[in-house]
């Protein structure tokens, strides 16, 4: 036994939930809610990418040495997203063509220009 | 030695394990390991093009908003639907192979190739060729007239790149598909020889969890408008 053979029914839910999940963020992305809209499109996001993994892509049932790889990406893409969000949102924004004076504020996360 | 060779090369689905393997399992886990770490480098590729949406996204929130407002949600929302069915469609291959089920697998690798087809369609004859009528290229034909203009230009730009690299990698799935279509035809793989299908079910669910990140940043970011 070299693999795991996963039963059909389990693609099919996995299947009609990654559909119920896609059916809510794309109803919700039409309410109001602020800088909190793009915190739920993502939370789903990741919740269907979880989803996919796990069993349309074996994960669940994958070598460690497998899984190792999978984290390794994902905590390399962890480094490069906060480094270089960090570096842009706590940093005086000067482009070359500004004077000193006219230097626009740190950019936060959600303010409107 | 020589014999076991020949028969290796006469009938190639039963002859599963390659020379320098103990057995299937380590096989099957070189494999996939192997799948694994080129997806590692995607990740970092389409990484890198998601770091600068959040950059910029955050710099000009307002005129990327507005952006978003000019795309279809509708029709992300059911090319959406269509990819997840793909890779349902692909799982039930990868399963038929498992199996030994050489019709099954044939018809579901059909499938995958009909639903990644329809969604290439609607992509392109659908969206772009809309989306050039509308005058919605940059640099080919830009029409957009209303605030930060160039900043909604800048939002585009990262649309068509990242929707482009997107369809690029399912053009490839494609043709990667029609390959093992014919091999499947053939009838190269059986119940212990299908390693093949398993890794390219990696590749193309990989496409489908780039699009379910690509869908709400780039459709639905401006649909409370």
């Amino acid at each position: 036994m070299s693999e795991h053979i996963a039963s059909r029914k389990l693609y099919f839910v996995v299947f009609f939930s990654l559909l119920v999940l896609t059916l809510l963020t794309w109803q919700i992305a039409y309410v109001d809610l602020g800088r909190w809209n793009m915190v739920v499109a993502l939370i789903i996001s990741i919740t269907k990418t979880v989803l996919v993994a796990t069993f349309f892509m074996h994960l669940r049932w994958s070598a460690s040495m497998v899984r190792l790889v999978v984290f390794a990406a994902v905590f390399w893409l962890a480094i490069m997203l906060t480094l270089t969000i960090g570096d842009f949102f706590t940093r005086t924004n000067v482009q070359p063509w500004q004077s000193s004076a006219t230097v626009s504020q740190p950019m936060a996360p959600g303010v409107k220009r | 030695m020589i014999a076991s060779r020949r028969k290796y090369k006469l009938h190639n689905s039963q002859a599963v394990i390659a020379e320098q393997f103990d057995d299937r399992t380590q096989q099957h886990e070189a494999a996939s390991l192997g799948m694994w770490i080129f997806l590692a480098t995607e990740v970092m590729f389409f990484g890198a093009l998601f770091t600068g949406y959040t950059v910029y996204r955050n710099l000009y929130t307002t005129a990327f908003e507005a952006g978003s407002h000019l795309l279809n949600a509708r029709i992300g929302a059911f090319n959406t639907a269509v990819l997840i069915g793909s890779s349902l469609t692909m799982a039930l291959a990868v399963h038929a192979a498992q199996t030994g089920m050489r019709k099954r697998l044939m018809a579901f690798l059909a499938s995958t190739m009909v639903l990644g087809g329809l969604f290439l369609y609607i992509k392109f004859a659908l969206e772009w060729v809309h989306d050039y009528r509308d005058g919605m290229i940059p640099g080919l034909h830009f029409t957009y007239s209303g605030p930060h203009a160039s900043h909604v230009a800048m939002f585009l730009c990262f649309y068509f790149i990242m929707t482009g690299v997107h369809a690029l990698h399912m053009i490839v799935g494609e043709g990667v598909m029609t390959v093992l279509l014919i091999m499947a035809w053939r009838g190269e793989f059986s119940r212990e020889s299908h390693n093949h299908i398993e890794m390219f079910g990696l590749y193309w669910h990989f496409i489908d969890i780039i699009w379910i990140f690509l869908f709400p940043l780039l459709y639905l970011l401006g649909a409370h408008y």
